[in-house]
């Protein structure tokens, strides 16, 4: 029981697109580049969100309807819906059944691989078009600012010493990214944490603000604001090189100077994808016109702004490129919901 | 609304308050036993850090069988149960009914000619045969109403709706 | 006293012509999305976002608060009208709202409803305005258990007040608890009670069952009485108002009552919601009229409405002064202040103090301009009642449907819409009551990830729902509600035995 049959792009049309389509395959957007503006929305295009309102992917998708908005950069309106359900397997769903729709692009976090992988409900990234990376967000690890620990050594040595089940650790939902760094971390470092599982990062920072648990793995822009008023402490970025940006956030320190978490000692890595996709069988005119959007969206004064703020590693990806990212990240999520114990029972 | 409908008359009778009950408390009954079962597929004791994910779900579940199986008791042996009080007479019946089939109809509607165009069909048809309303008032009002709709959600608040299978709206470019 | 000064010069800010205007557009908008079951709260302002984008941050934040206010006040109209709550906080407000219009007194209500709305909300800006910095550092007091705990308590004060059948109200409340479980586990992240069926993934919404049980199932409920009667008798005088608000003051114990209720838990953010609950829940018990409540009492009316609204108000003092967003709404509007290149959090009222100031003189300013304008409109909504049924019954199917529909805008919840609405219609005439089953099925999942986040923490040591005074003191509350029953019925047997004290 599909719901979204159609909605509204026009049978005929569509027929006319399908072998087009066929033809040209995933990815063909940079070799199409030449013909940018040749495809247009004729009809409000639906953003789907897979997350929550208020989350880290609803904040950034409407902050894209609004730059679209604020600088007129589409003639169509660009009109967000929040497809929450099941880890976010409703909204993958809904564009993996909307085969053919120009005028649906969908968000994706982490989520893209690991709802499927923990929950076995049936889709892929590859029932969709990927369009563009937007950004990488980091993680950084988190503990209250009156806690006694100044680096990442420190704490998980102090956690290793206190043994199993002293430790708490907050993340955002279950068998998803910030479990899945959790269990990295135990890994390498041999320390046990207990996951405790909220429904939003924005929960996440208030818990560790109030002390009830000890550290957490939020994204900057969940955190940002209690860094600034000295409530929490960055420890290490789960990155492989620090965080570029050099101004000053609080009084002292930059994103900047936040060491690596290899630089700490516990090397564990991970970024989580912030891109945009379509469903399947889309013209490539039609994902050339995303792309060319999205670049344009780039150069705007507040996507700058934003990027800043949230301390996002602003990696630009599309076509063909961006497919191969999603290809190997997806084969390291395998491996390491895998190696978690997270996979669905088949 | 008066929670006991008058003692039934022998000419009208009607669906007995009794099998209602019975069918109610079975309807119940399916459901608890649905949930019991899958919480017991998802793990139902208490582990070392708290409950599994179908704990709380499986006493739910049993909760509900027993207060149904108590309720069904007390339907077919209970104190009141010769008592034959009416759950609702024929003649009431079919006017519920007259209402209940055609919103199935709108809502079957909806799936295949999308929101708007069957609330109108729906709205004009409902005040012309259990409204005896004139054709033009009928027909003016429904359009009327989805219209409005139209403007608010689709053009106004920029929330699309759903357009139904065929979406006979996607001629005019929607 | 800066403070004073601060917010004088936020009236300043706020009191421009083009903002005035922006406040009576703002509220007007609210009112329409609150009336649309399904829109309304976070969806009608996220929906509403993009059209503040070009405005300078303050016009735009006193416009989207303005769209909250009226949000919050449309809510009630359509709960006591049509007996369909179209927003969360507003089940509550059907219990003797829509007995009330039924019986004639839709203006009363409504104007009843509006009023403590009103008031809440002022109750709420005010301890916004005085008090931010002290009471918004005990949000941070509520981990895992003080939740759960908060969450029993409204569980505590609600139960035990029905006169059904017992084991009925057992069954309904546990189909509640059971139809809040399906969909994905927050805690493991396991697939319960869908049986395959990944269309149930998103869960049952809990609007979608009101929608169908309250709306649906009433007008099947009407039609079985006949078709006959051609809309209610009700009385379209404006001077209704004034005569409700001469009655109101007798009644300022509820709503101190309820004020208290409702900023305390949107400040906790336990929400408005429970708030709205809870605050009908203790009402009954401690108004003389307390078994009258549901049967069309004006106090059943203003209780939960004063108490959703302190608690959606107060609910964005953690937003401006911590940065948690407290409801929602909030979380949405927090995303509007990072469009708009504001930081919200603990800096913002030192970095942004006009932004803040002028908020916060928008929220008095915005709730005057509500009340202004929905109680005008007091004869306007009573007169829809007018409307014969054959007209008016369609409109409210469609209304349903487009509801059902938008909350997870999926076509499916219209069918389960219908299949709620037949189950509403035989719930009633069997006496199976539908309050308990609303309230676990909105309170139950998160009732329940709360627990299980607790027992993490504790290790399964159940000891930590008594581990500080807090969460303690909440629990013992909660149990003392839970056998108040008792208490009453033991203290009523004692006045039996002794000779009656006049």
């Amino acid at each position: 029981m599909r719901t979204q049959l159609s909605l509204g792009w026009p049978v005929l049309r569509r027929v006319a697109v399908l072998p087009l389509v066929a033809m040209c395959g995933l990815g063909t957007s940079a070799a199409v580049s030449a013909a940018a503006g040749a495809w247009e929305p004729t009809k409000p295009v639906e953003f789907v969100i897979p997350a929550g309102t208020g989350g880290g992917a609803d904040q950034m998708a409407r902050l894209l309807q609004g730059i679209v908005v604020k600088h007129s950069l589409m003639k169509q309106s660009l009109i967000p819906i929040n497809k929450s359900g099941g880890a976010g397997a409703e909204g993958f769903l809904d564009v993996k059944g909307a085969k053919g729709d120009p005028h649906k692009i969908v968000i994706t976090l982490s989520n893209l691989f690991t709802t499927p992988l923990a929950t076995g409900v049936p889709f892929n990234w590859k029932d969709l078009t990927p369009v563009a990376m937007l950004a990488l967000d980091q993680f950084v690890l988190w503990v209250n600012a009156e806690a006694p620990y100044t680096t990442a050594k420190e704490y998980i040595d102090a956690a290793k010493k206190a043994g199993p089940g002293k430790f708490k650790m907050a993340g955002t939902g279950s068998k998803q990214e910030d479990q899945i760094i959790t269990v990295a971390l135990e890994r390498t470092t041999g320390a046990k944490f207990t996951y405790v599982p909220f429904k939003g990062g924005g929960d996440v920072a208030t818990q560790l603000v109030g002390k009830h648990v000890d550290s957490t793995v939020n994204n900057p822009i969940e955190a940002v604001a209690q860094w600034r008023a000295g409530k929490l402490r960055p420890l290490c970025v789960f990155d492989d090189h620090r965080m570029p940006y050099k101004a000053k956030v609080t009084d002292k320190q930059s994103w900047n100077d936040i060491p690596t978490c290899k630089e700490s000692g516990v090397p564990t890595d991970y970024v989580m994808l912030r891109g945009i996709f379509m469903p399947a069988g889309v013209p490539p005119e039609a994902v050339n016109f995303y792309v060319e959007l999205f670049k344009k969206v780039r150069e705007t004064p507040e996507w700058k702004d934003f990027m800043e703020r949230g301390a996002f590693n602003q990696t630009f990806m599309s076509g063909k490129e961006f497919g191969e990212w999603v290809a190997k990240a997806e084969q390291e999520h395998v491996g390491l919901m895998k190696e978690a114990g997270f996979l669905a029972k088949k | 609304m008066s929670e006991n409908p008058e003692p039934a008359s022998a000419a009208s009778g009607g669906i007995s308050m009794r099998t209602m009950e019975i069918a109610t408390a079975l309807f119940f009954f399916a459901v608890g036993s649905l949930v019991v079962y899958d919480s017991h597929r998802l793990g139902s004791s208490w582990g070392s850090d708290g409950p599994e994910a179908g704990y709380f779900p499986f006493f739910i579940g049993m909760l509900i069988c027993i207060s149904s199986a108590v309720i069904l008791c007390q339907a077919i042996w209970g104190r009141n149960a010769g008592r034959s009080g009416v759950f609702v007479e024929w003649q009431p019946l079919r006017q519920v009914m007259a209402v209940l089939l055609p919103a199935l109809v709108f809502v079957l509607g909806i799936q295949v000619i999308g929101l708007y165009v069957a609330s109108a069909i729906y709205i004009a048809g409902f005040m012309r045969w259990l409204g005896k309303y004139s054709w033009v008032k009928s027909v003016l009002l429904g359009v009327a109403v989805a219209a409005a709709a139209f403007a608010t959600f689709e053009i106004w608040f920029q929330v699309p709706l759903f357009k139904g299978a065929f979406d006979p709206l996607s001629r005019l470019g929607y | 006293m800066e403070d004073i000064g601060a917010l004088f010069h936020g009236f300043s800010v706020a009191l421009t012509p083009f903002n005035l205007l922006l406040m009576f557009i703002g509220v007007s908008l609210g009112v329409i999305i609150g009336v649309l079951p399904g829109l309304g709260g976070a969806n009608g302002i996220a929906i509403l976002l993009p059209l503040t984008f070009s405005m300078p941050p303050t016009s735009a934040i006193i416009m989207l608060s303005c769209i909250y206010w009226g949000a919050l006040f449309g809510g009630a109209i359509t709960s006591i009208l049509f007996n369909i709550p179209g927003e969360p906080w507003s089940v509550a407000t059907t219990f003797d709202g829509y007995p009330m219009a039924q019986q004639g007194h839709a203006g009363e209500a409504l104007t009843a409803a509006f009023t403590s709305s009103f008031v809440g909300a002022f109750v709420a800006v005010v301890m916004i305005t005085f008090l931010a910095p002290l009471v918004a550092r005990f949000a941070l007091q509520f981990g895992p258990p003080e939740f759960f705990a908060v969450y029993f308590l409204t569980f505590c004060s609600f139960i035990g007040m029905g006169k059904e059948p017992p084991f009925k109200i057992m069954a309904a409340m546990m189909l509640g608890f059971a139809l809040a479980a399906v969909g994905i586990d927050t805690v493991t992240g396991q697939l319960r009670l869908i049986f395959g069926w990944h269309e149930l993934m998103r869960g049952f919404d809990f609007l979608i069952a009101v929608i169908g049980l309250f709306g649906i199932g009433e007008i099947l409920l009407s039609m079985e009485e006949g078709l006959s009667f051609q809309g209610r008798s009700a009385r379209i005088d404006p001077k209704i108002v004034i005569q409700t608000w001469k009655k109101l003051p007798r009644y300022w114990a509820t709503m101190v009552r309820s004020c208290l209720i409702g900023c305390w838990m949107g400040i906790t953010p336990g929400g408005a919601t429970p708030a709205s609950f809870m605050s009908y829940g203790v009402a009954k018990r401690v108004s003389r009229d307390g078994n009258k409540f549901g049967t069309g009492v004006i106090e059943g009316v203003i209780a939960p409405e004063t108490a959703a609204h302190a608690a959606g108000t107060s609910a964005l003092l953690p937003m401006l002064s911590l940065g948690i967003p407290g409801s929602p709404t909030a979380a949405v509007l927090l995303g509007g202040l990072l469009i708009w290149g504001l930081q919200p959090g603990p800096l913002l009222f030192v970095e942004q103090k006009d932004f803040v100031w002028g908020l916060i003189a928008s929220m008095y300013l915005g709730n005057i301009a509500g009340l202004i304008i929905v109680i005008t409109c007091v004869p306007l909504f009573a007169a829809i009642l007018r409307v014969p049924f054959s007209i008016i019954a369609p409109v409210i199917v469609v209304i349903c449907a487009i509801g059902a529909y938008t909350v997870h805008n999926a076509m499916l919840d219209i069918w389960f819409m219908m299949l709620f609405g037949v189950l509403g219609y035989v719930f009633k005439k069997l006496s199976y009551p539908l309050a308990p089953l609303v309230l676990a099925l909105v309170l139950g999942d998160r009732a329940e990830d709360s627990f299980r986040q607790s027992m993490l923490i504790a290790q399964g040591d159940v000891r930590i729902f008594f581990s500080n005074f807090l969460v303690g003191g909440i629990m013992s509350l909660a149990l003392v509600l839970l056998l108040w029953p008792l208490f009453s019925r033991l203290r009523a047997s004692l006045r039996r035995t002794a000779p009656a004290p006049t």
